[in-house]
């Protein structure tokens, strides 16, 4: 009965023309909604978001100093490789060097002592000319006295006389020999 | 529910569904509080907060499915509406446009729903509602922000217009403030659900209609109720799209208010 009483009522029905209740309801229903939203979801949501944004920050920031921290060693290896390149150079420098000196060095000994023994050769070499020559000239002198006297048979006993005729005979022949 | 209405017509012949289908009896006694519509805007408030209680119940970093959902749906609001179209102080408005926005949201699609299928916001109380809250909260932030003379002078006597266009503007102007924003708010609302669902009506008590006369109907039947299940597919965008227009213009309205010029 009410159903047709209802759609009889209903014939003049303005669909633009709220109900009251309605009106009340839809605005109370909204508020408690809204007083849920805000309180309780949009924080959590957000807090939430916040959350996950540090999460990701710090993420990215910890990834980012660790590439920071592995690019400064490898810079400091590198230095350490270069420095120590540059060490080894020098080293390698150095030694070539004191190498070349001490070679100098020796060869210039090598050719001192050469020399010396050279010089010490050629005076032994000398006093020994020197001693053959003063020996032979003393035996030749001898011999000739002897083999004067002999001839002239008559002893050239004055020492110092003798010594003359010998000297000025070796001359001569010196001379003669020239 | 509508078979309970509909009843009145039996043996008439086929009476197409007009407003009057959209006006739906207590169910308990005389009780205006207890129609359909009522319940379901209770029931949307119902299922809005404990899904997204639940969903945003945790917090954690790494969200649950549900979470995710419940985030998925929020995001949307709170860049794309929010963030996006008012700026840098949207986090004050975000509740608002949020619970505006899965609101309207859920009792639309109240209206493709098996066993609800009524759209509640084809019962233009609730579409005024809504719009008398955006109404509200927009002019309460303009006047907050500009102060209540700069406000209302900045509408009435928008900057940088030649003085003699002021005859024609200020009264487009005031009219587009005061009126046409609220009355069009509302009304696209209600007047997209209305018709959409009238249309799913017409198909689908056609279709039931026809399958009850003769032969020939019967087998036409079929394509009716072929359309109505395009319809209510078509019903669906419809719906998200409204709730998202609702919310859209809200948010640009209060952008407006918030903005240094109009």
């Amino acid at each position: 009965m009410r159903t047709l009483n209802f759609a009889a009522e209903a014939e003049k029905v303005n669909p633009l023309i709220p109900h009251t209740a309605e009106l009340i309801v839809g605005a109370v229903a909204f508020i408690l909604l809204f007083l849920v939203m805000r309180s309780k979801v949009v924080p959590m949501f957000e807090k939430a978001f916040t959350a996950r944004t540090e999460a990701i920050q710090g993420g990215m920031e910890r990834a980012e100093k660790a590439q920071l921290d592995a690019q400064r060693a490898l810079t400091q290896y590198n230095d350490q490789l270069s420095k120590a390149r540059d060490e080894a150079q020098t080293l390698r420098e150095e030694a070539r060097v004191q190498g070349a000196s001490i070679v100098e060095e020796l060869r210039v000994k090598a050719q001192e002592e050469a020399a010396r023994i050279t010089a010490a050769a050629h005076a032994s070499i000398e006093a020994e000319r020197q001693q053959a020559v003063t020996s032979l000239r003393n035996e030749v002198g001898a011999l000739a006295v002897e083999l004067a006297s002999k001839i002239v048979g008559e002893a050239l006993d004055d020492q110092a006389r003798q010594s003359r005729i010998v000297d000025r005979f070796l001359d001569d022949l010196e001379k003669s020999n020239k | 529910m509508l078979t309970l209405v509909r009843s009145g017509a039996e043996g008439e012949g086929f009476v197409p569904p007009s407003a009057k289908d959209f006006e739906l009896p207590p169910i308990f006694g005389d009780n205006v509080y207890t129609t359909k519509p009522i319940f379901l805007v209770f029931l949307s408030v119902i299922l809005i907060s404990v899904f997204f209680l639940l969903a945003s119940r945790k917090a954690a970093v790494v969200p649950s499915k549900l979470q995710f959902a419940g985030e998925s749906v929020y995001e949307f609001v709170r860049n794309g509406l929010g963030r996006d179209v008012i700026g840098h102080e949207f986090m004050r408005f975000v509740p608002y446009l949020f619970t505006l926005f899965t609101f309207i949201l859920v009792n639309n699609l109240f209206g493709i729903v098996p066993l609800l299928q009524f759209p509640t916001m084809s019962h233009v109380g609730f579409a005024y509602v809504l719009a008398i809250f955006t109404f509200i909260v927009f002019h309460y932030v303009g006047i907050r922000h500009h102060g209540f003379f700069k406000y209302i002078k900045d509408i009435m006597f928008m900057p940088g217009v030649p003085k003699p266009a002021y005859i024609l503007i200020t009264p487009l102007e005031i009219l587009t403030f005061f009126l046409v924003r609220p009355l069009t708010l509302s009304l696209r609302l209600f007047a997209n659900m209305f018709a959409g669902h009238l249309l799913l009506l017409v198909f689908i008590l056609g279709g039931e209609h026809l399958l009850s006369g003769a032969i020939g109907l019967k087998l036409i039947s079929p394509f009716a109720f072929g359309i109505g299940i395009v319809m209510t597919f078509f019903e669906f965008m419809v719906q998200c799209l409204q709730a998202y227009i609702f919310t859209l213009l809200t948010a640009l309205y209060i952008a407006g208010a918030l903005a240094d010029e109009h």
